[in-house]
């Protein structure tokens, strides 16, 4: 067995997902068979393999050492959406995102 | 126009400069039928006829004054509805965003308005583009036109079905492990997917950032890469766009494959392969070397690892993504009597099945003590594919594959099984990882009439040789082998 039920509850946990026991069986033995198939990448020998981070700037690219003409100049510019962005909060008080309690954890 | 026959885009411009039909009159006529058929099929979850009617009008008005029309001017389009629309509600078929309208639009979006498109509608798909059969939207699935009993496949299943079944000319659709390719193969249409940074995802919902990618679907090549020409190029809203000269798509496309190396990588082609599908493929690789092609065989050695590797890297990245749906800025909010209360119950009822079930995978696989075995691994296996491919683009021009193992399957048919759903991504996901462009375009039928694709991969930035080479077949019959 790859993950426990105790293990799910912790990820979902830090997912901040609510689930149903119901719904923690049946992830717990979904994720178990992918997680199972997945183990299949450990067939690999995997040493001296650089893992990839870039899609198009792969460190073996000659363009590794370009410079990245998609970067901007860092120069700031007016932003002025905070209406448009606060009308569709479920609750806003200008200019403020209303949430809950946040202490008592 | 005799019915059968689609609208392209060059019949609409025709049609427009001779003023047999308005811009106006043409979006009626597709509203007409969506009408008709969308209670059926289930392709659009919003309609945007103000939108549509303001844009023909302009189009209307640019011919009326006799001016040179835009590239797109009067094309009825539907968009992805994970792509931000400026007005026009946006809910990645989700219920956490159902009520979500977008203060902006994608520069997909933007660019395709410039260039005269009028958007018909938000078309259905997999929640936050999460599923190969369309049927994890919050909203209902779409079927399939080609036969309403099966799935169109997915994620953009909704885009799939609408310009199948005559209810938009073309449309914008994403990809992240197959999701234009896959239900393009099971519509019977040519979808295309860019390369990794070609289109800009300004305004495109993220599900997993170093794998999603905007592209069209199109009753035809020559309008695929026509879609392509005005979306791709570097967006400075995007740094991931990448600053590469956008070439003459269409002029490209209609190039001879005569002399063009295509690997055909035998990794494809083993166990679980529908035989009918492999027959097909062969026939479709029979037909562009009668064009002029030279086949190669190849061996694409870690194809068998793409599965593994991609659900681990796109889950990993869509639990990071999705944190931020918590109801606090936009989106579903469920009350709750702390913060945490509030994120939790939010979550558990605005999500459905299948992304929790990917969120749990990502969260998992970043956790502490399992990010060495699983996401650093899968991003060590994701550099050995894109190896192959570049290994493999040493001696070829392009890639030839199927582009699904198995035709268009029933409704419900595989809804139980993730896994199972998970392993017929297996054609699609490896150009993902390498971020190269690919293509499916029809290639025969079964002996069902179910639609079979032909997927054509090819080195980075270079979509005019996968157009060029689907446009081949598309021309010499591919559709009807």
């Amino acid at each position: 067995m790859k993950i426990s039920r105790e293990d799910v509850v912790r990820v979902a946990e830090l997912a901040h997902l609510g689930l149903t026991p119901e719904e923690i069986d049946s992830y717990r033995a979904q994720l178990d068979g992918i997680l199972t198939y997945i183990d299949k990448l450990n067939e690999l020998d995997l040493t001296n393999v650089e893992p990839m981070a870039q899609v198009l700037y792969t460190p073996a690219s000659p363009s590794a050492t370009d410079s990245h003409p998609e970067l901007r100049d860092d120069t700031l510019r007016p932003c002025d959406v905070g209406d448009a962005v606060l009308s569709r909060a479920p609750d806003a008080v200008k200019p403020f995102f209303r949430v809950p309690r946040v202490i008592d954890r | 126009m005799s019915a059968g026959t689609p609208w392209t885009i060059a019949s609409v411009r025709a049609a427009l400069q001779t003023k047999k039909i308005s811009a106006r009159e043409l979006a009626a006529e597709f509203f007409g039928r969506i009408d008709k058929r969308n209670s059926e099929l289930n392709a659009y979850l919003t309609l945007s006829p103000e939108r549509a009617n303001a844009q023909a009008d302009r189009i209307d008005a640019a011919v009326a004054r006799g001016e040179t029309l835009p590239p797109l001017a009067g094309v009825p389009m539907a968009i992805k509805d994970v792509i931000s629309t400026r007005g026009v509600r946006t809910t990645c078929a989700s219920k956490m965003l159902e009520d979500y309208v977008p203060p902006y639009d994608a520069t997909a979006v933007d660019r395709l308005e410039r260039a005269g498109a009028v958007f018909l509608g938000k078309t259905n798909c997999d929640e936050f583009a999460m599923g190969g059969s369309n049927e994890n939207s919050a909203y209902g699935p779409v079927r399939n036109p080609v036969a309403l009993d099966r799935v169109p496949g997915g994620s953009s299943g909704g885009s799939a079905a609408a310009v199948a079944a005559g209810l938009a000319v073309a449309a914008l659709g994403t990809d992240t492990g197959g999701s234009i390719r896959q239900p393009g193969s099971f519509c019977g249409i040519p979808g295309l997917m860019p390369t990794y940074g070609r289109v800009s995802r300004y305004g495109l919902v993220a599900f997993a950032s170093s794998l999603d990618k905007i592209g069209p679907f199109a009753t035809n090549v020559s309008d695929a890469a026509a879609v392509l020409s005005v979306i791709a190029g570097h967006d400075e809203n995007d740094s991931t766009s990448a600053a590469v000269p956008v070439p003459d798509y269409i002029g490209e496309t209609e190039k001879s494959v005569q002399g063009l190396r295509i690997g055909v990588p035998e990794d494809y082609f083993g166990a679980g392969l529908d035989p009918e599908i492999k027959d097909k493929i062969q026939s479709g690789i029979a037909l562009l070397e009668k064009l002029g092609c030279r086949r190669v065989p190849l061996q694409m050695p870690h194809t068998d690892y793409a599965i593994a590797a991609y659900y681990i890297i796109a889950t990993a990245e869509a639990s990071s993504n999705l944190a931020r749906y918590d109801g606090v800025r936009y989106g579903l909010r469920v009350p709750g009597a702390t913060l945490t209360e509030m994120y939790r119950q939010t979550r558990e009822r605005g999500f459905g099945p299948e992304v929790k079930r990917r969120i749990m995978l990502g969260t998992y696989a970043l956790s502490a003590g399992y990010y060495d075995a699983y996401y650093l691994r899968a991003q060590s296996v994701r550099a050995l594919i894109a190896r192959d491919f570049a290994d493999a683009f040493k001696k070829v021009d392009a890639i030839v594959t199927p582009t699904s193992p198995i035709p268009p399957f029933r409704l419900g048919e595989k809804a139980l099984d993730p896994l199972q759903m998970y392993l017929a991504d297996i054609y699609t996901v490896t150009g993902s990882l390498a971020g190269v462009p690919g293509i499916s375009v029809p290639c025969g039928t079964t002996k069902e009439g179910l639609p079979v694709g032909l997927q054509v991969f090819a080195p980075h930035f270079k979509e005019s040789c996968v157009l060029q080479v689907a446009r081949a077949l598309e021309k010499a019959g591919g559709s009807a082998i």
